[in-house]
């Protein structure tokens, strides 16, 4: 039977759940409401004794803040009891810690099938039923994954005790099915349709034909293996079609796969002798020092984010732990970092049915990263967000990690993973249901309303965070031969590629733990089911690393044999069900051909006169969404964990400015440490993502360089998030997407040589658009490129903010009239009462896009790279969006100075009007402050460079420029930081 | 003298060992870490009682579910008691940060009033802002306070890094930590003064209270983290300080566990 318990704050505590329930509801919803007392319930199906049921409950309760009743806790009426609750097969974190906390307290391990389900009563005082619906779909549950239950007080009163759970019940019996592929063209994509396959009909006929050969239909799961195998997710195909490309006044080109002509391309021609590993393994490998090799990888979980936030990014920041972890033999977990593109949270527009509203999708997306990160201990080093119309649709969710890999593991090199015909197939971790199943097909497809449950997982950083603990164990005792981890396509995915390394593998999937009974063997061989690695154990081994995991209580099952049959054979049981050819399923599928046309666009600028006041100008952009402060949010994720942060997110005084880039040890008592950044900017794709590329690859090393990066070790990452860039009905404007993806290319490939600066890992997303509703959004093309640096000494480190009164200021680089897509701009655009339609950009978009001269630039990186390493640099700031105000403005905020600046000493700057030359973003300049008696060295170091003193800092916190002969700006910082820090601070 | 053997207890979500572990090597000890499960099953090379020094460290073991801590102490209370008390007759000193102090609290370890080890009288609380938090805050130390790991310090900036950190007692219970000087560390204002203002006191602590120790001096517990300020680099302003020529040799957190590993070998 089952036994309930409900647990509640004393009477005379507060609730600050409940409180919080209430400011939602009131600032987000604009409903009233008096009060909220929420209840954590436990349904225990276990067959407890009501004996055992009342340890168990004394147990559970905080003697000193909390009560609790076994069924239900009488205290006070209310009005309406909302009660929200998982679904079944929905991942239950706290119902398998309280499991723990049950057989602990019986001393005895309870029986397979028992289960504690946990749930929350929120009871409301001043609202009624109808409003209580309203608040529990909008603020208290997500109905995909929970379900809720709303009874006034007096049904309440009437009704039973709740003891119903929701148990998964087997739905049908492992069966397999063959695929009958002979019927029409429509028949096979009626195949690939209902099925959820994604494939093409090119890819259906290949798969078609490959079994024709054989002589009998494939089963499904051969079927739905291939459909994963070859998914856009897991293979890319679009960045390894051949293109044809156009661009008007140009012969049309031919380009064969973007990602070896231009990513790896660039990487090859660049060839740093200090890459370990790249482009092959889960995440990209680069030396450090003598004991560590660094390991970066970042994801992005954007389709399942805007179906639920929580879940959705939780699984995203645990999913790319597993990608360092994966790598090499297994990296050591040492920062994170996230960022996110969302939809305006203050949207007031008419949201396309079936959409969540962007300031619950941002909240969601934000507590699913923080608790994934807190939870597994590992520290944020960069964060941030953009926000745009755009990404109503599909919100975009970076999430990245930062690993250590030891230089040798049990005898030899880290990096290396063999995998040996004879070696066991080990699956170790979370155990398999139908969570996440059809997760890598459906990231392949555009969000529409038929995107099944099955592909929300709802990761648990606390199994994963076990799991990690006892896995550096075995890791470092050389039980194991190799491990990559089970994301996409679960075991299909990584038995898959591993065993590309033998040349073949057989596993028996009715040997994989599942979480309930029922699933198919196509389920469990593509479950995305969370916290799992597979693993190659030598036989010798596998005794040992069993009886590990046993002590350790974490679940390692045998599941096969790596061979070198050059076949991926599938049993379930006795029963043969899957017997693929290795090399058909990996290069079988036929090769893509698409045409890339580009058509430049002009677009409308501002007409009217600039601004009068340009000191208020500087305010109002301040304020602005895309550059205000986001503080309250970043707070509550942990940036100092394991001691090894020594530049922190947030710098200055006030520790309230977002540091240019981040710097970290990789172990303590060392000297030798890394540095984080980023560049970011799909403003500017709408004109041109040649300049688009350039830019973030240079925003991305100049805040390397301004924190004291060596300029010759720096590696990047480089994630796309595209628009379908492939012609179709439904993307009429396909060629131009797919120009838009080879221009970026070529500004990634020409930039990334001139800095020599590799591109060691990345991915792409290439389906970023919604059809919610009949209404289609696409996100703006977005490469987000991560930048991992090195510096010698941290102590030699240098953040933005200025740190002593009577330095000097100097600009550095040279401004130009580049507004095109500038921050300045969409501003100028809501000045003038603009409001973009549904999809399109936020005017003015203007045209002159800010470009990059390597042979301008990097001669000044070189010389600010000497000047900083020789201790001349006090501070140093990257003007980026918002142009050359808002770095001034930032600089005086985070040291809490003056800055008394005459810019008209910078002749490029007088040149332009006033308004661009503080708002243009301009790249390749820096904002630094040196003393005094350090100038003239600075100066000749500089020499050749453009270089310019525009004042110095003071006392007195208040920031002054004239420019054209009269004073522009003259602003308290109080004021400066007010208006930074209110647009976001309450939501 | 030889070093001191620390056992840092580690596992099933628990992630402060590699800090705490170089605090105490820092400080002149020798830190075991050691899996819960394997102190449970008797696996582990030496039993909890035959150490001198223990640490419960921060984290999120099991999750914080059912309450930052509670879930260990469970495990704690029916597989592990009869060691800590024995340890704790031994006369042996424990250091329990954030979620180690949220475990002795839940223990009844701490405030271990009158040798009663055994019953919780305290609890620490979810945030009167919810939600965990990531600042530092100053720290003021009760210089008459019996505890063992602060000695001589009077105030400390450390980082607050909890969602559940607000002390909670009876009345009476409170009365009975103030008068014997056992609230070994209160949030402090920027007038110096103890605060019940966010985000100086970063939980809503009655008192402001952040750290707790038992009447005997020797087992304490703390919310905010020593261990995350070992090196001068560590505190926020390090660059200023470095650029005035104030820049400390070691972090100030190193100093409790300095006290601690100090108090051990006096013991001795």
């Amino acid at each position: 039977m089952v036994h309930r318990l409900e647990i509640a704050n004393r009477p005379r505590l507060a609730d600050p759940r409940g409180a919080a329930v209430v400011a939602t509801v009131r600032g987000f919803l604009g409903l009233s409401i008096d009060r909220v007392r929420t209840r954590d319930v436990y349904r225990i199906d276990a067959d407890l004794t009501d004996a055992e049921a009342l340890r168990v409950l004394h147990e559970f309760v905080d003697p000193v803040a909390q009560h609790g009743a076994l069924s239900r806790l009488e205290d006070g009426p209310f009005d309406v009891a909302v009660t929200v609750a998982l679904k079944p097969g929905v991942t239950d974190p706290v119902g398998k810690s309280a499991r723990v906390c049950v057989e602990d307290t019986l001393g005895r391990t309870l029986p397979a099938g028992a289960a504690v389900y946990t749930s929350t009563l929120y009871l409301l005082d001043g609202v009624s039923a109808a409003a209580a619906e309203r608040i529990a779909v909008a603020c208290l549950a997500n109905p995909l994954i929970q379900t809720i239950r709303v009874e006034p007080y007096a049904a309440w009163r009437a009704s039973r005790v709740d003891l119903t759970v929701p148990k998964v019940l087997p739905h049908a019996t492992p069966a397999v099915e063959r695929i009958d592929l002979s019927g029409s063209d429509d028949a096979l994509d009626a195949v690939s349709s209902t099925r959820l396959l994604a494939l093409s009909l090119a890819e259906m006929k290949a798969i078609r034909d490959h079994f024709a050969r054989r002589g009998t239909p494939p089963t499904d799961v051969e079927l739905e293996c291939l459909a994963q195998t070859w998914s856009e997710h897991c293979k890319h195909k679009i960045f390894g079609a051949t293109v044809t490309h156009r661009e008007p006044g140009r012969p049309p080109e031919r380009i064969r796969s973007l990602f070896s002509t231009y990513i790896r391309g660039a990487t090859e021609a660049i060839g740093a002798p200090w890459l370990v590993s790249v482009f092959h393994d889960n995440a990209g490998v680069v030396a450090f020092d003598d004991r560590d090799h660094l390991v970066y990888k970042v994801e992005t979980h954007n389709s399942p984010s805007a179906l639920d936030p929580y879940g959705g990014a939780i699984t995203g920041i645990v999913g790319v732990n597993r990608d360092p972890f994966g790598t090499g033999r297994g990296a050591e977990l040492l920062a994170n970092v996230w960022g996110y593109c969302f939809g305006p949270p203050a949207f007031d527009g008419t949201l396309p049915h079936g959409l969540l509203h962007p300031r619950r999708i941002r909240d969601g997306v934000h507590q699913g990263v923080i608790d994934g990160g807190n939870q597994s201990g590992i520290p944020y080093g960069r964060g941030w967000e953009l926000f745009d119309a755009r990404f109503l649709g599909k919100p975009l969710v970076f999430c990245g990690t930062v690993g250590r890999l030891p230089v040798t593991i049990a005898g030899t090199p880290g990096w290396e993973k063999p995998v040996t015909p004879g070696d066991r197939i080990v699956m170790v971790g979370g155990r398999i249901g139908a969570d996440g199943i059809h997760g890598a097909t459906f990231s392949s497809a555009a969000l529409d309303e038929s995107a099944p449950i099955q592909a929300v997982q709802i990761g648990d950083p606390i199994t994963q965070k076990r799991m990690f603990d006892f896995l550096l164990e075995a890791r470092d005792l050389g039980l194991y031969a190799s491990i990559t981890d089970n994301g996409a396509g679960g075991l299909s995915s990584s038995v898959g590629e591993m065993a590309k390394a033998s040349g073949g593998a057989r596993i028996d999937l009715s040997r994989a733990p599942l979480k309930y009974a029922g699933l198919a063997p196509w389920e469990i061989f593509l479950s995305e089911a969370q916290e799992r690695m597979t693993l190659a154990v030598p036989e010798r081994n596998v005794a040992a690393f069993l009886a590990l995991a046993g002590r350790r209580e974490v679940e390692a099952t045998v599941l096969g044999t790596f061979t070198d049959s050059g076949r991926l054979e599938v049993a379930y049981g006795d029963e043969s069900v899957a017997s693929l050819d290795m090399t058909f399923l990996h290069e079988g599928n036929p090769d893509l051909d698409l045409v890339a046309t580009w058509e430049p666009r002009r677009y409308d600028e501002p007409a009217g006169p600039p601004p009068a006041d340009l000191a208020a100008t500087l305010l109002a952009m301040l304020a602005r969404l895309n550059l205000a402060s986001n503080e309250t949010k970043a707070r509550h994720y942990d940036h100092e964990v394991k001691g090894l942060t020594v530049v922190k997110p947030w710098v200055g005084v006030g520790a309230d400015v977002p540091a240019e880039a981040t710097v970290f040890l990789a172990r303590h008592g060392a000297r030798r440490g890394y540095v984080l950044s980023e560049g970011v900017n799909p403003f500017y794709s709408d004109i041109d993502t040649y300049a688009m590329a350039q830019s973030v690859v240079d925003e991305a090393v100049r805040k390397q360089l301004s924190a004291g990066a060596r300029l010759d070790r720096i590696a990047l990452l480089d994630n796309f998030c595209w628009p379908d860039p492939v012609r179709s009905a439904a993307t009429p404007d396909g060629e131009h997407k797919m120009a838009q993806l080879v221009r970026a290319c070529r500004g990634l490939f020409d930039l990334t040589r001139a800095y020599a600066a590799p591109l060691v890992s990345g991915k792409d997303s290439m389906k970023n658009d919604s059809t919610m509703g009949g209404v289609k959004i696409s996100v703006p093309p977005t490469l987000l490129v991560s930048a991992l640096g090195q510096i010698d000494d941290v102590l030699g480190a240098v953040t933005l903010d200025p740190k002593r009164e009577g330095d000097v200021v100097y600009l550095l680089g040279t401004t130009a009239d580049e507004t095109g897509g500038s921050e300045y701009f969409r501003l100028r655009g809501e000045l003038d009462g603009l409001r973009p339609a549904m999809g399109e950009p936020a005017p003015y978009v203007g045209n002159a896009v800010p470009r990059v001269d390597p042979a301008v630039t990097l001669p000044l990186y070189r010389a600010l790279e000497k000047a900083i390493r020789a201790g001349l640099v006090r501070s140093a700031c990257t003007p980026a969006r918002g142009g050359l105000a808002i770095a001034l403005a930032r600089c005086a905020m985070a040291g809490e100075v003056g800055l008394d600046l005459d810019l008209d000493a910078a002749p490029d700057l007088a040149a332009l009007p006033p308004d661009v030359a503080l708002y243009a973003e301009s790249n390749g300049r820096f904002v630094v402050t040196v003393a005094p008696d350090d100038a003239a060295a600075f100066e000749s170091l500089l020499e050749g460079s453009a270089c310019r003193r525009l004042g110095c800092v003071t006392g007195d916190r208040w920031l002054r420029a004239t420019l054209g002969g009269s004073r522009r700006i003259e602003l308290p910082v109080a004021a400066l930081k007010a208006a930074y820090k209110e647009t976001l601070a309450h939501v | 003298m030889s070093e001191p053997r620390v056992l840092i207890v580690t596992g099933l979500g628990l992630n402060c060992e590699a800090e705490t572990e170089a605090a105490f090597a820092m400080a002149g000890a020798l830190p075991e870490k050691v899996h819960l499960l394997d102190l449970l099953d008797g696996t582990a090379p030496r039993k909890l009682a035959d150490y001198p020094l223990l640490a419960f460290i921060g984290g999120f073991s099991f999750g914080d579910h059912l309450g930052a801590g509670s879930v260990f102490a469970n495990k704690i209370r029916w597989r592990l008691y009869d060691d800590l008390l024995a340890f704790i007759e031994r006369g042996g000193l424990a250091l329990g940060v954030c979620n180690g102090f949220q475990t002795m609290v839940r223990l009844g370890v701490l405030p271990g009033l009158d040798g009663e080890y055994r019953t919780p009288r305290a609890t620490l609380a979810p945030n009167e802002r919810p939600g965990y938090r990531d600042a530092w805050v100053t720290l003021g130390f009760d210089p008459a306070s019996p505890c063992l790991w602060t000695r001589g310090i009077d105030t400390l900036e450390l980082p607050s890094r909890h969602g559940e950190g607000k002390f909670l007692t009876e009345p009476e219970v409170a009365e009975r930590l103030t008068r014997d000087r056992l609230v070994v560390a209160r949030y402090m204002g920027p007038d110096g003064a103890p605060t019940q203002e966010w985000p100086h006191n970063p939980n809503g602590s009655p008192g402001a209270v952040a750290g707790i120790c038992d009447p005997s001096g020797r087992l304490f517990g703390l919310m905010p983290h020593p261990d995350a300020y070992l090196y001068p680099f560590h505190h926020p302003q390090w660059m200023r300080r470095k650029l005035s020529g104030s820049l400390p040799g070691e972090g100030g957190g190193l100093r409790i566990f300095r006290n601690g590993v100090r108090a051990a070998k006096d013991a001795r």
